[in-house]
């Protein structure tokens, strides 16, 4: 088992880890918004049900919501309803879009209540103080908690192997059957070099967002 | 018939009573100088003016049409939007946008309303902003301009929607004392282009100088209306004589 070919192998596998990776960040992104709006809902028990939903999510281990999206279906209707890759991707989605709704939910808080005042006092609309003056206001204040959590979820797309997903760890694993070892170690390589193109690129939207303060 | 007429406006928090039936009316063109001590309500009056309020009791009555009444039922978000339009205010804390540099805090609003066409716009911007003296400013950000300037570009923004009146609460307050003087310059000019507007303030020379009327208030209430001559200058009223004798006049 030579290098290209355990490199090849894992190259596949990195297929699902970026897929995993991309349709979670696509997702969760806007729904984080939406479950943000929730919890800060003035309707109160909208906010309860939301905060509630949010604490059950973020207190169970994700690897155990992947197991519960893919088996728990089948238990109730006798049969599995999402294939193994959806029921990652749902998992994912809905946890890492609670974990955005609180970073959303802390950057619009934080925002100074003149800038809505300033803005409704002008005529804009609600629709309009939030998509032309709070929201880019909160992107730049966020974007440092942002890019631990994206960070966190390109690791955490290993977890998909509980359900027999072959991303890069899996891929490496099923060489360690033939009592190869050094190709799950070789994964980090790919790790590192994903975390890195991220790194760079969160850089890159801080120095844009550079040119003003507050 | 007056541009603006407030009637007994009554504004509650909770159990605090802070305005207790305010009434004055204003003509077009003159300035209006509220003054009165910390926590007397000047600031809710301008926030119920521009509907970041809603009175308990009361009406607001503009150029004839009565925006606010306690009599309609619960306004809208978008009556309060269009009722809005009538003032302007510019902040104690200026509140410009960071995001945008100072053509764009102006043209902002103008463009999302559709004032006219995006030219029109611009160029109605620079002709304000060169008015308030910000000509070689157009493209800074806000993090870039002293206080004085910030607040000419707060003022700027909202003369650029053409409000019937304008309000302003402590617009020097938040400036370092060398820097008041071109704020309230800018505001004598509006004066002379007759502009109709309110000032919420503690320069109590400026007052004198800029003002048509004069209101002084203390707990929710208007103790003593009148011209700066009798107010602030020969006062019988012994609170406002107190209020004044702090700023060592009189
Ligand atoms: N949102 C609010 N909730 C509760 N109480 C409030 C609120 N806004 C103002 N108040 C209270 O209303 C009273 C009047 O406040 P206001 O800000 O109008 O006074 P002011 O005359 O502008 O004072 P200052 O000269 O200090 O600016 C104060 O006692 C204040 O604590
Ligand atoms: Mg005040």
């Amino acid at each position: 088992m030579g290098f290209w070919e355990v490199t090849l192998s894992l190259l596949e596998g990195l297929e699902y880890t970026c897929l995993i990776f991309a349709l979670t960040l696509v997702l969760a992104l806007p729904l984080g918004l939406v479950i943000s709006f929730g919890s800060m809902s003035k309707f109160k028990p909208l906010a309860y049900v939301v905060k509630t939903f949010v604490w059950i999510i973020r207190g169970v281990p994700l690897m155990l919501q992947v197991i519960i999206f893919f088996y728990v279906p089948g238990f109730l209707f006798g049969t599995p309803v999402l294939s193994r890759f959806a029921s990652v991707v749902a998992a994912f989605v809905i946890n890492y879009a609670c974990y955005f709704s609180e970073i959303y939910r802390g950057g619009i808080e934080s925002i100074p209540r003149g800038q809505y005042e300033a803005g409704q006092v002008l005529g804009m609309t609600k629709k309009q103080v939030f998509f032309k003056i709070i929201l880019m206001q909160v992107v730049k204040r966020i974007l440092a908690p942002m890019s631990n959590e994206v960070i966190t979820l390109v690791k955490d797309t290993a977890l998909a192997r509980v359900i027999m997903i072959v991303e890069v760890i899996q891929a490496a694993q099923n060489f360690a059957g033939y009592g190869l070892m050094w190709p799950l170690f070789y994964t980090a390589v790919f790790y590192l070099a994903f975390v890195g193109i991220l790194t760079l690129l969160f850089g890159f939207f801080e120095k844009k967002l550079d040119y003003y303060k507050g | 018939m007056p541009i603006l007429e407030v009637k007994n406006i009554n504004k509650n928090f909770g159990e605090l009573e802070v305005l207790k039936g305010i009434d004055f009316s204003l003509n077009q063109g003159e300035v209006l100088a509220i003054i009165g001590s910390s926590g007397s309500g000047k600031t809710t009056l301008l926030r119920c003016l521009n509907f970041l309020e809603t009175p308990e009791k009361g009406s607001i009555t503009v150029n004839g049409k009565t925006i606010f009444s306690d009599e309609h039922k619960e306004y809208t978000d978008e009556e309060k939007r269009l009722n809005r339009l009538h003032f302007g205010l510019v902040f104690q804390q200026f509140n410009l946008f960071p995001q945008y540099n100072v053509l764009e805090n102006v043209t902002l609003a103008p463009k999302l309303l559709k004032k006219g066409t995006d030219e029109e716009i611009n160029q109605n911007a620079l002709d304000i902003l060169k008015h308030v003296g910000l000509s070689d400013r157009v493209d800074y950000y806000p993090c870039q301009l002293s206080g004085g300037q910030q607040q000419r570009v707060a003022i700027a923004r909202a003369l650029a929607l053409s409000p019937d009146i304008l309000c302003f609460d402590e617009p020097t307050s938040a400036l370092d004392p060398e820097l008041t003087g071109e704020v309230l310059k800018v505001i004598k000019e509006l004066k002379n282009k007759d502009t109709t507007m309110i000032v919420v303030t503690h320069e109590i020379e400026f007052a004198k100088e800029v003002a048509d009327k004069v209101i002084f208030m203390a707990d929710g209430v208007i103790v003593e209306e009148g011209t700066p001559e009798e107010v602030l200058l020969n006062s019988k009223n012994e609170r406002t004589r107190t209020f004044l004798s702090g700023f060592g006049n009189i």
